[in-house]
């Protein structure tokens, strides 16, 4: 386990070294944002993604007012079937079974992985940074779209109460009529000018799966698990990175991701250098 | 069985007609599983005659969450058929009806009946016609019955006729001392192993008519993998918004019935306190099961009586099945925590760093 947990860190600790690279070493091309909407910060409400305890008990995550420090460039429709395509055809992502037909829907079924490595490769190819979003920029991007499902207060010494409350919750989330992809555009755009959102396709984030105490008034993680990522959509989720057809069933409940896709944030190239800097010195600062 | 049964028995010549038993009657409505039709766990009375109807319904249904179509042929409409039950020494007047509606004759072998294959020689049915069937419950216990027309059985019960009779015995259950059980509420889950036909592209086909979709089914059922295993005709019917609920200190009893493949019921984080492993009351439950197999082609029952709140997966464990194709439903149980069955003594939190597994401090900073 220890061994594991050095390798995610080591992993990590890679996928934030590479912009410097890209920066120093690779001259950017033409900065192409394929009509990605620039979003300038504003304040927004954010449901602290997690698993939060008090005195040993589950509570909520806090539910706090942020503020994005820069720009976010998102794009502005997710990855689609053909534009995954080209990086299988370049062997730089995994080949994924897809559905026959339309090339412009979505591309689902796809992990973590597969999504990285269709954004480190779209990073290859343009000199410029594409990732996934944190779960705070894709709450912020989806704005009206994203929901806080916050569970009701119950007796916190009663650990039956808040399991059955939490099982109503989910059985009561409705299905998505249609379960297949549908074409860009099928669910709306929201006031940020971004399509489906919180459609039939679930969404990466680059947000790990944390567990927190609050105890004392302050916030300790007591644990990180990057094998388990944050996907949102319609509801938000938690999601072993190597998943691809999510599904509930056995002793859960409720209603899980239609279909696991993912929309990329991209860098604007003069904070790249800036942001990489940030994050090395986060690093050296945590070894 | 009371005397006046016995004499009774002892004075009925071999065929008579049903009037001629100057029986009292009882017409039962049935209702829908999980469900079961209101009943005595144990009588006084005397035996009567119980006039049960099922109809025969041919009906394309949706078996799980993807919205895969599936051409069922049901008793009374469900997947499975209602529960019917009757005391011991009764006697069950059935009438069975095939609507001019329907594609197929179909007819009914009752496990619980003596004779005629189970009735089944004696009720074949043509669309357009019914019959009425009487049958003496003889021996007490949860029987499966099922469709069995001649060279198609198998896919008319995997296409979900088959159902529940259950034959209590006139003075109740009891434990292996004689001690009487009883039951607060009852559940009556059928399970059923479905074979859908795939095309070439892996896609669930779907048939205009049932009949159309006989060929293809036939090729996947010779293969004996099936597709969907699920409770009561769908995946997800038993849980959810359809889950079923419980309270501390109730007694439930659950029957569970397959017609056609073995199977293995397990209450997760529960126990079957009394289980009829086979489903015949003369003989004792057994106690304290973890989990119960049931024979393909019977039904078994277990009594359980909540101790904690929360939500219980009532599986196959054959946990693929349960997880991957379906056979998995929910009890939702309310009532108070006893912390002296389970308590979280501790929760999950990080190992201390002298310990061995304890994680590098790098990765459990944000």
């Amino acid at each position: 386990m220890l061994i594991l947990i050095k390798i995610k860190t080591a992993m990590l600790a890679g996928a934030l070294a590479a912009p410097i690279l890209a920066t120093v070493f690779a001259p950017a091309p033409p900065h192409d944002q394929d009509g990605a909407p620039r979003l300038s910060p504003t304040s927004f409400s954010y449901r602290a993604a997690g698993d939060f305890s008090q005195a040993g008990r589950p509570v909520e995550g806090p539910l706090r007012e942020l503020r994005l420090p820069a720009d976010l460039v998102i794009m502005k429709r997710q990855v689609t079937v053909a534009e995954y395509a080209r990086c299988v055809d370049e062997a730089a992502c995994p080949r994924i079974a897809t559905a026959a037909g339309a090339q412009d829907a979505p591309v689902v079924g796809v992990s973590w992985h597969d999504a990285s490595a269709y954004a480190a490769w779209v990073s290859r190819k343009t000199g410029i940074t594409h990732r996934l979003p944190t779960d705070e920029e894709w709450t912020f991007a989806a704005a009206e779209k994203a929901r806080d499902e916050a569970m009701p207060l119950v007796d916190p010494s009663d650990p039956a109460q808040a399991w059955i409350a939490r099982y109503e919750a989910e059985s009561a989330r409705t299905r998505p009529a249609a379960t297949a992809a549908q074409p860009g555009g099928t669910f709306g755009t929201n006031s940020n000018g971004l399509d489906d959102l919180a459609g039939n396709v679930w969404e990466w984030t680059n947000s790990c799966f944390v567990r927190v105490s609050l105890d004392g008034g302050s916030e300790r993680i007591t644990n990180t698990n990057c094998g388990v990522r944050v996907v949102e959509g319609a509801h938000r989720s938690y999601m072993t990175d190597f998943i691809r057809d999510p599904r509930s069933g056995g002793c859960a409940a409720g209603v899980p991701p239609a279909n696991l896709g993912f929309r990329l944030v991209i860098e604007p190239s003069r904070s790249v250098a800036t942001s990489a800097v940030r994050n090395v010195a986060k690093l050296l600062r945590r070894t | 069985m009371g005397a006046a049964v016995a004499a009774l028995m002892m004075a009925a010549p071999a065929a008579r007609a049903a009037d001629d038993l100057k029986l009292p009657r009882q017409k039962v409505e049935l209702v829908a599983p999980p469900s079961v039709h209101a009943h005595e766990q144990a009588t006084k009375a005397g035996p009567k005659i119980v006039e049960f109807k099922l109809t025969i319904r041919e009906k394309e249904v949706v078996i799980d969450d993807a919205g895969t179509k599936f051409h069922a042929m049901t008793f009374d409409g469900s997947m499975p058929g209602p529960m019917m039950v009757v005391h011991e020494g009764d006697y069950m007047e059935l009438t069975l009806v095939n609507p001019a509606t329907n594609s197929m004759p179909h007819n009914i072998d009752l496990h619980s009946a003596t004779g005629a294959l189970g009735g089944g020689a004696l009720t074949h049915v043509n669309p357009g016609e019914q019959v009425v069937l009487r049958w003496k419950a003889t021996r007490p216990g949860v029987f499966v019955y099922h469709c069995a027309p001649e060279g198609m059985i198998p896919w008319h019960v995997v296409s979900g006729m088959h159902g529940t009779v259950m034959v209590l015995p006139r003075d109740g259950l009891k434990d292996a001392e004689g001690k009487a059980l009883r039951y607060d509420k009852i559940f009556y889950i059928g399970e059923n192993d479905l074979y859908v036909p795939k095309d070439a592209n892996g896609k669930y086909k779907t048939y205009e008519t049932v009949g159309e979709s006989y060929a293809d089914t036939t090729e996947v059922m010779r293969k004996l993998i099936p597709t969907h295993v699920v409770f009561n005709g769908r995946v997800g019917s038993l849980t959810g918004k359809n889950a079923m609920t419980a309270k501390v200190g109730e007694t439930v009893m659950l029957v569970h019935s397959q017609a056609n493949r073995d199977t293995r019921p397990h209450l997760i984080g529960g126990h079957g306190d009394y289980v009829w492993e086979a489903g015949k009351f003369n003989n004792p439950p057994q106690k304290d099961l973890e989990t119960w197999f049931i024979r393909g082609g019977s039904a078994g029952a277990a009594l359980y009586t909540f101790r904690e709140p929360g939500i219980y997966a009532y599986v196959n464990h054959n946990l693929i099945e349960a997880v991957e194709l379906g056979a998995s439903a929910h009890i939702k149980v309310e009532g108070k925590w006893n912390d002296d069955l389970m308590k979280q003594v501790t929760p999950p939190g990080p190992i201390p760093l002298d310990k061995v597994g304890a994680a590098d401090p790098v990765a459990v900073t944000r």
